[in-house]
């Protein structure tokens, strides 16, 4: 796949578990789209996902492929304390600490067709790079 | 994976010969189309494994080996502390303690199938599963505290299930050393509301019949006979397991550096089992093999009252409860002399032949019952311990068919709603919160479980007992 924008936020092949990708104009934004991609997995419809509560999270690595999984390790553990499910993110990364916002509603099986849970983000396939202007944060998280 | 590069010892045992940084060869156990079909991950991670201070005799691969993280899934290998041995997560995996418990009904296929629809149906509402369930047991931290040291003897003192049970669950149902000191909040606070949950994934509550026998003595030994209706119970620590490896894998990442212990693939890091990191791993790890023996006792005694309000003649009696992803203290033969080892089981089965005291003494002399899922549309596999797995592979088997398809093409090929109606057509009723789920379980996204369950019976690692198909499946 050629490294033009592409897709926001997608998903990716790997032999047992799943990849999830973000991408994006700023390394913020990157991250915020690998969130959207994880979280549109234990979910039908991500769309589906009022926004009804905002959680804060914070998060540090010791570099910034370490603070991805970081990152999206924290919004998971997040997701299941507050029993939340998010569909929006601001993330505000400053060199391996990131702080940001997360925004959901509990999971109502009336109105959201459940996906698969995601257990956690791996350091498998994971990397974090900038090519052409865009951003791009992926690795493969285990379900 | 490129043959070439192995060397054959016999049908199904091949050898990645030592080179390099390798401290001991590697071993995989399978036959040549299993092999051949591998992909060369499991070459490079069971090289990888080789190269860790204090490993014992060899990196070990099972038959249904495939890319893990750090270890491959189907990874074994023994670490001696006398020898500067290590402790890795990558060698436990984040679902710790992940593992299958079958329970005999004393009822027969053909008593059960008029009832099989309410059974299924009222697992299904009373056994929670799938994305965002939480159980009814409500938990202080101070008492999931009791869970991370009691596992299944704690699930028993509070009522669930028999004393009875405990002897047929390794460690009779709780591992010592657990410290839910060393586990972080973030982790408890993630599983008190998970105690008794099934999850999602390849998790599954299935009845199941004993097809066929292929070994009388151990079938009898086990007290099973064709026809035999079975619960099969696959699920772990949930989020906590999860958790503690997610924090482990920083703390053991710093470690590692400290130690100077060379890393050659982040999920490979490790201390010494002799270090202050190290041990904490130890005990942390522990709590989460005791929260996975807690949530299948808890599962297992929802089963119970499920088959008391539905068919009280049913008898259930707990077979045997056996984990995958662990760190275990055992006491092995090298060179002669006994060792304690920590044996390190990454998607792979403990399989103690006849005579091993950890077994209970109703099933000392038969071995230890291993359960190898299959598929929800196929069969699965009861094998037993042999002694000859001892000295193979420390005692290991393998835990399951292994995917041969990702989820993402899974997803792209089936729709789940077709899946559990092809699967209802086949008389195998399938229950789950999620089609996306049911679609990535879909049986022909697994490699064929009888190949795997034929190449650890040839290798020699545990002998065929019995094959048994679904009836019906709750698909987390």
């Amino acid at each position: 796949m050629g490294q033009k924008i592409g897709l926001p936020f997608e998903t990716f092949e790997h032999g047992a578990d799943i990849g999830v990708r973000g991408r994006g104009k700023t390394l913020n934004e990157a991250f915020e789209n690998a969130a959207r991609a994880m979280f549109s997995l234990m979910v039908e419809d991500i769309g589906a996902i009022m926004p009804k509560k905002t959680v804060h999270v914070s998060c540090a690595s010791y570099d910034r492929e370490g603070l991805l999984t970081a990152w999206l390790n924290a919004l998971l553990a997040e997701a299941s304390i507050s029993g939340i499910l998010f569909r929006d993110f601001t993330c505000s990364i400053e060199d391996t600490s990131a702080t940001g916002t997360a925004t959901g509603e509990p999971f109502d099986p009336s109105r959201h067709q459940a996906g698969v849970e995601v257990k956690g983000a791996t350091f498998t396939e994971l990397r974090v790079f900038e090519e052409g202007g865009i951003w791009t944060a992926q690795c493969v998280v285990d379900v | 994976m490129d043959l070439k590069k192995l060397k054959k010892h016999a049908e199904c045992i091949w050898e990645i010969p030592q080179k390099g940084e390798m401290r001991v060869p590697g071993f995989i156990y399978a036959d040549e189309k299993l092999v051949s079909e591998m992909d060369e991950k499991v070459f490079e991670q069971i090289s990888n494994v080789a190269c860790l201070p204090g490993i014992v005799r060899a990196a070990m691969a099972m038959p249904d080996a495939h890319w893990g993280y750090g270890f491959p899934i189907g990874g074994v290998a023994a670490f001696d502390p006398d020898a500067g041995g290590i402790i890795s997560v990558g060698g436990v995996g984040y679902d710790i303690s992940c593992g299958v418990r079958t329970m005999t009904t004393g009822m027969t296929k053909d008593e059960i199938t008029p009832h099989v629809n309410r059974l299924i149906d009222r697992l299904f509402e009373v056994v929670p599963s799938g994305v965002g369930s939480e159980g009814k047991i409500r938990l202080t931290p101070e008492e999931l505290d009791d869970v991370l040291v009691g596992g299944a003897k704690w699930a028993v003192e509070r009522g669930y299930g028999i004393p009875e049970d405990l002897a047929h669950i390794e460690e009779d149902g709780m591992l010592s050393g657990a410290d839910p000191s060393c586990v972080s909040d973030t982790a408890k606070k993630r599983q008190h509301r998970q105690v008794g949950t099934l999850g999602s994934g390849n998790h599954y509550l299935e009845i199941q019949y004993v097809d066929e026998i292929f070994h009388e003595p151990s079938a009898s030994g086990l007290g099973l006979r064709t026809g035999d209706v079975l619960v099969a119970i696959h699920c772990g620590s949930r989020a906590l397991g999860h958790q503690i490896g997610t924090d482990y894998l920083q703390i053991l990442g710093q470690a590692a550096q400290k130690y100077r212990i060379p890393i050659r693939e982040r999920e490979l890091v490790c201390a010494p089992i002799r270090s202050p990191e190290g041990e904490r791993y130890y005990k942390a790890m522990a709590c989460g093999v005791n929260c996975a023996l807690a949530n299948r006792q808890v599962i297992g005694h929802l089963v119970r009252e499920v088959f008391a309000e539905i068919l009280p003649k049913a008898t259930i009696r707990l077979l045997y409860d056996v984990s995958h992803n662990t760190c275990k203290v055992e006491e092995h033969e090298v060179d002669g002399k006994k060792k304690r080892l920590y044996v390190h089981r990454k998607g792979a089965t403990r399989a103690f032949g006849p005579g091993r005291t950890e077994l209970p003494p109703s099933i000392r002399d038969v071995g230890q019952p291993v359960f190898i899922g299959g598929t929800m549309g196929t069969h699965s596999y009861i094998m037993i311990g042999i002694e000859e797995g001892e000295r193979l592979a420390w005692s290991s088997a393998c835990h399951g068919a292994g995917r041969a398809m990702s989820r993402h093409a899974a997803l792209k090929k089936w729709k789940g709603a077709k899946v559990v109606s092809d699967l209802a057509h086949r008389g195998i009723i399938v229950r789950t919160a999620s089609y996306r789920g049911a679609a990535e379980e879909a049986p022909d996204a697994y490699k064929d479980v009888t190949e795997v369950v034929d190449a650890t019976h040839r290798a020699g690692l545990a002998r065929m007992v019995a094959r048994v198909r679904p009836l019906a499946c709750i698909k987390g």
